[in-house]
């Protein structure tokens, strides 16, 4: 006999009266003490805690509100010409001085800031779009029709973007609109890889099946389940498009392709004041510097998003 | 490989013919005759100009015919400036761009590559946190905004390097250094990142538990495989380098083909546009190609997934 039937029987002689059921545990045995955290509210928590990125948005918000109310509020127009008050440096009167024409910079910088980060953020919503259906429908179909889809990439690809923005402007003639378009049209690849690649993932895994089962059509399971699914790596990577776009939309001012006159954006601002570096550097040091604030805050921002976003890609 | 190599190379030459064809008929697609003449010019000067440049044929002729010129090599003649070939304008350009983009490529890769090995070594270090911050800041300040700073302060005020021009080599050395500003900052972060993802693997701890010193696991297994994804970043790199290098030319008024690039698309010169798009996506192709070939000697698995 071993001990385990002895204790059994050892126990078998006290009586079932000793013993009541405790129905408190019972009842509360699973409950969930603590409301569960969705995907993103975890997210949000984890991007709260990076002081970095938090500062980075709201130095962000800061510009973006500046950029909205400044234009209106100054008592200053952009294209106010003063002749008594050319090429002043910093003053109380103009904040960031004035330039050749006698215009406060202060209000131009402004106002270059609503084109630039209007073509930014315009850029970035096209790029993303044009990218998750292109690379949905690549990834999805798969296949022959897949393999077409990506060779027309590579031939996209295989001139540097903006050799394709350059030519597509010389069409449309400068303006912001045609920025608009040639970044955006030019700029999807990317986009295009990654989603595509996330559809390759996601598209053998069982709710997928499921949903197919049941009678979901492609474009339904394309956007209800695998989008959803793939939105982490598709926001950090426009979190990046966007300073890119900055970057574009300066690059084309200064090879003179830019917004036309008398529109001032920060490509526009910056490449004026680099032709005026050695007379006038304030022209060229008040929007430089807001430019590489902001793109400093869009890319710590960004650091932050995919830290937050996709925890194991932190390091 | 053989046959690797042979089916990249075919593709090749379909990307390369489609890219022309696309070129050729996205410039003709400009809205405006070429030739916007403002003085009151006689019909018969009009017609002789289109009839030099062909431009009186219909666009599928000319299309052939320039198809056929590429064949020989001819990318057709500027139409601002008499006598000027985008050939010539590309054989003249390309050393001096060659020489900044190397230059910058070569002192960006060698300092990035040395500061990212470091500051991923010393991990939360002091060089880690300069490497975090110039990486940043190699992103956010726009190259003109640093090219013309490093001429102000060394050009105008220290005054130790002429402030533009191309006579010499110390003309060289300012568009040099502007140029491996932001290859620093790219290289020492991509080389942070895969040196950090190397040390984790299994091969290092295998390495270490053979009994290897620091030194040599970081030199013989380390820097190796962390190298790796430098390769890929290889093909546009040299693509940059041999397209020139737009904003850096012009700031320091360096004649090399970005410059003429620029001069072009302010004259509305279209031919030498069209040439020297033709040519940049030329470069861009072959040296894609190039790397993938490289690519498929470095690692035999790409062989077999393409």
């Amino acid at each position: 006999m071993d001990e385990t039937s002895v204790s059994a029987a050892a126990l078998g002689e006290l009586p079932d009266e000793l013993f009541e059921h405790d129905e408190s545990a019972r009842v509360d045995a699973d409950r969930m003490t603590r409301p569960s955290l969705t995907y993103w509210s975890d997210a949000w928590r984890r991007f709260r805690e990076n002081k970095v990125a938090m500062v980075s948005a709201a130095l962000l918000v800061i510009i973006i509100l500046f950029a909205i109310f400044q234009p209106m509020l100054s008592k200053y127009a952009y294209d106010d010409i003063d002749y008594f008050a050319i090429n002043q440096g910093p003053t109380s009167k103009h904040v960031f001085g004035t330039d050749e024409l006698g215009r406060d910079i202060f209000v131009r910088c402004w106002k270059g800031a609503r084109v630039s980060l209007l073509i930014a953020f315009v850029v970035a919503i096209l790029n993303g779009t044009i990218g998750i259906l292109y690379g949905g429908i690549s990834g999805y179909l798969g296949g022959a029709a897949d393999n077409l889809m990506m060779r027309f990439c590579e031939i996209i690809e295989s001139i540097p973007q903006m050799l394709w923005v350059v030519l597509l402007i010389l069409i449309m003639k400068p303006g912001v609109f045609p920025i608009i378009i040639a970044i955006g049209a030019t700029g999807w690849i990317g986009m295009a890889r990654l989603f595509r690649g996330q559809v390759f993932q996601l598209k053998e895994t069982e709710f997928v099946m499921a949903s197919r089962t049941m009678g979901a059509g492609s474009f339904w399971i394309i956007i209800k389940h695998l989008l959803p699914n793939a939105m982490s790596p598709i926001i950090i990577s426009m979190a990046n498009v966007i300073p890119g776009a900055i970057f574009s939309e300066a690059f084309l001012s200064y090879i003179g392709l830019g917004v036309p006159l008398p529109t001032a954006s920060w490509g526009v601002l910056a490449s004026d004041g680099a032709n005026k570096l050695l007379t006038y550097p304030y022209q060229l040091f008040f929007p430089a510097m807001l430019i590489c604030i902001t793109m400093l805050c869009f890319n710590l921002m960004g650091d932050g998003l995919r830290d937050a976003l996709d925890p194991r890609m932190r390091q | 490989m053989l046959k690797y190599t042979l089916k990249r190379f075919l593709s090749m030459l379909v990307t390369l013919f489609l890219v022309a064809t696309v070129t050729f008929f996205l410039i003709h697609a400009i809205p405006g005759q070429p030739f916007e003449i403002t003085r009151e010019t006689p019909e018969s000067v009009k017609a002789a100009l289109y009839a030099k440049y062909g431009l009186d044929k219909p666009l599928l002729q000319q299309y052939f015919i320039y198809m056929k010129n590429l064949l020989h090599g001819d990318f057709g003649m500027s139409m601002k400036y008499k006598g000027q070939s985008v050939a010539g304008e590309v054989t003249s350009g390309m050393p001096v761009s060659a020489v900044i983009g190397f230059g910058g490529v070569l002192i960006g890769c060698l300092i990035g590559s040395v500061l990212g090995a470091i500051a991923a070594l010393k991990n939360k270090g002091v060089v880690d946190y300069v490497v975090i911050v110039l990486a940043i800041l190699g992103v956010s300040v726009p190259n003109f905004v640093f090219g013309s700073l490093i001429q102000r302060v060394f050009a105008v005020q220290l005054k130790w390097f002429p402030i533009q021009g191309w006579k010499g080599a110390r003309y060289a050395v300012l568009p040099i250094m502007a140029a491996s500003f932001t290859n620093i900052a790219f290289y020492a972060r991509m080389l942070r990142t895969s040196m950090l993802d190397v040390m984790g693997q299994d091969y290092i701890y295998t390495a270490q538990s053979k009994g290897l010193t620091q030194g040599e696991i970081v030199r013989r297994h380390m820097l190796r495989n962390s190298f790796l994804p430098l390769v890929t970043s290889l093909g546009p790199m040299c693509a940059g380098v041999l397209t020139g290098n737009f904003v850096i030319e012009k700031i320091f008024n360096v004649p090399g083909i970005g410059q003429s690039m620029i001069l072009a698309i302010q004259n509305f010169d279209y031919t030498m546009i069209l040439g020297l798009t033709i040519i940049f996506a030329f470069i861009s192709i072959v040296c894609y190609f190039m790397v993938d070939i490289v690519y498929g000697i470095v690692d035999p698995r790409i062989r077999v997934a393409k």
